[in-house]
């Protein structure tokens, strides 16, 4: 059921985290998406906050927050809460962590 | 258009119209404004279709646009879905009187692990909300949340709360439907019932006698009155749910004292002069006694005396009917070609009671006549429960006496002879007036005798005529001085 990604040097695969406003939920999601950086180079993560834009988290069918969303899968895959344990959330999103 | 967010409190504008009657009716107005009613029912039992009403109504009579925050269907499954209700769900998307909010499964794979919240759709559902000035949300269904979020049902809880409080404080009525077990177990699978709900409507599709009997019953309503118990419904194509009113009567009807003909001058003089314009009559006999004969006597003196006249008939073929009266020289088929009579025959098997009811008010409004027979009460009383007869009697007899249109029906009595069967006691407590045809042994011969049991508001003849049919129709003949007791149910003494 896993989807194995190969990361090239030249692209970054790009996901989102969709947060709630400055809460201490956001903030805890922060650090663990800066763990997952730290983890895999080879992505980046953008953030959106639903309450200033509620038409993109409307396009993307967000429900809860933090979640942390590969969109450009088909179908898109999400990992919803804790988002603290980092092979876990590497595993169910396809992400090797890369060896350079 | 108003802002959906605005917290502008009209105090005069307590109930939100529903746009069911009957069930509007039920709650004093309708739904309270800026609280949370949870409708359940078992699947299928028409909780989507209520809702989307909900909605329709407010954006075709109300001037209130609408929010649709669906969790289990598309925006497109539902859209057509509710067409065959008339309703034009994409159309109003495009004027901006109505916005979904897509929160459907989908095409995800999505994993909950530790706390969340729902501030997500929170957002999502105002945003919806003031892009077209919402006044009513409705969310559909409330099963699915639980289902996505099962790891963590008390935090869905208290999110769920969260969400209802923000939007009735936007100023918004809302509508969730949640799903039931059992018609009769407990109130909702997850017990919305007690954490989120004002309101509590339930809906049910019960599985009685090989039919199936549609219910609504407004279990609890915070702060307000209500009507107890449950109220029958039906799903119409066109108009949605359709409740049948009935605890909603009030005796409240004006009493007319024209009169009009029964269609036969004896019978006239017998109940002191006509029928009155908004009275039921019934007429009671075994087969054969002739009630069909004065059914037929009622339409075609009424249509004589320039009125227009409907039958309903549960018993016998159009032909049969069409042939019968003109074997007594009525032409049905003029009358019709004219526009002055309407013949309808339908199997009371066809439908439940309250779609009969339907269809009758239908079919009056529709023709409007200024009087109705219907041959026969005991065909329709086969077909239901008992309860289920008596609430359509007292609609129907309501309904029609409210409308000033004289109505006679028959019923069929069980003994040859005489006395009183069950169904009669019902029917007869309800109509005005009371018809008996029976047979009378004199001798080696059957007679027919016909009386008047009763007419509420006037003197009538406490005579048993004797009367005769031949091919020109009915004929009384005098009082029968020493008839025997065939009408106070005993049986026949045969001698004179």
């Amino acid at each position: 059921m896993s989807v194995v990604v190969s990361l090239s040097s030249a692209t970054k695969r790009k996901l989102r985290l969709y947060i709630a406003g400055e809460t201490p939920a956001t903030f805890r999601a922060r650090v663990h998406c800066r763990a997952l950086l730290d983890a895999v180079p080879g992505i980046d993560i953008d953030e959106i906050d639903v309450l200033t834009e509620p038409a993109f988290a409307e396009t993307a069918g967000i429900l809860a927050t933090p979640t942390l969303s590969d969109d450009a899968l088909a179908p898109p895959r999400r990992i919803v809460g804790d988002l603290g344990d980092v092979d876990r959330v590497l595993q169910f999103l396809g992400i090797e962590r890369s060896a350079s | 258009m108003t802002n959906g967010n605005d917290m502008a409190n009209d105090p005069a504008l307590k109930r939100v119209k529903t746009g069911i009657e009957a069930f509007d009716e039920l709650v004093m107005g309708g739904l309270p404004r800026q609280r949370t009613t949870v409708v359940g029912g078992t699947p299928g039992s028409g909780k989507t279709v209520f809702a989307t009403q909900f909605l329709a109504h407010g954006i075709m009579l109300c001037d209130e646009p609408g929010v649709f925050v669906t969790f289990e269907e598309s925006p497109e499954d539902i859209q057509t879905n509710m067409s065959g209700f008339g309703w034009d769900l994409e159309r109003w998307c495009g004027e901006e009187k109505l916005a979904f909010v897509d929160a459907s499964p989908g095409d995800r794979e999505e994993l909950v692990i530790g706390e969340f919240n729902l501030s997500a759709l929170l957002a999502r559902i105002l945003h919806a909300a003031k892009a077209v000035g919402a006044k009513r949300v409705v969310l559909d269904s409330m099963a699915q949340l639980f289902d996505h979020f099962i790891s963590d049902p008390m935090s869905l809880r208290r999110e769920i709360f969260r969400i209802a409080t923000a939007l009735k404080q936007a100023g918004l009525t809302v509508l969730m439907t949640a799903e039931r077990n059992s018609e009769y177990g407990e109130i909702t699978r997850h017990r919305m019932e007690e954490f989120v709900a004002d309101n509590v409507v339930i809906l049910r599709n019960v599985l009685e006698r090989e039919k199936r009997r549609r219910t609504i019953e407004v279990l609890k309503m915070r702060g307000g009155r209500h009507v107890e118990g449950e109220a029958p419904f039906t799903l119409v194509a066109d108009r949605g749910v359709v409740a049948v009113p009935l605890t909603s009567l009030r005796l409240e009807q004006q009493s007319s004292n024209t009169r009009v003909t029964s269609g036969n001058p004896e019978i006239d003089k017998m109940v002191g002069g006509g029928l009155f314009r908004d009275s039921v009559t019934l007429v009671s006999g075994a087969t054969g006694t002739g009630k069909t004969l004065l059914v037929t006597n009622f339409l075609a003196g009424g249509v004589a005396a320039g009125e227009k006249a409907l039958l309903l008939g549960y018993e016998e073929s159009r032909g049969q009917l069409f042939r019968n009266a003109l074997g007594w020289g009525v032409d049905f088929q003029k009358m019709e070609d004219e526009g002055r009579l309407k013949v309808v025959c339908l199997y009371p098997e066809a439908q439940g009671l309250p779609d009969h009811l339907l269809t009758i008010r239908s079919l009056v409004e529709e023709f409007g006549p200024d009087r109705i027979a219907i041959d026969s009460l005991s065909a329709l009383e086969r077909v239901a429960p008992e309860t289920g007869f008596r609430e359509f009697l007292i609609s129907l007899t309501s309904f029609i006496k409210k409308r000033e249109i004289a109505g006679l029906c028959t019923a069929t009595s069980k003994s040859l002879i005489g006395g009183e069967s069950a169904s009669e006691q019902h029917i007869s407590t309800l109509t005005d007036s009371i018809i008996l045809l029976r047979y009378i042994q004199e001798r080696q011969t059957m007679h027919r005798g016909m009386m008047v049991l009763k007419m509420r508001g006037s003197e009538h003849s406490k005579e048993i005529r004797r009367f005769s049919i031949d091919s020109s129709g009915m004929h009384l003949g005098d009082a029968m001085g020493d008839a025997p007791n065939v009408f106070t149910g005993a049986e026949a003494e045969g001698t004179l």
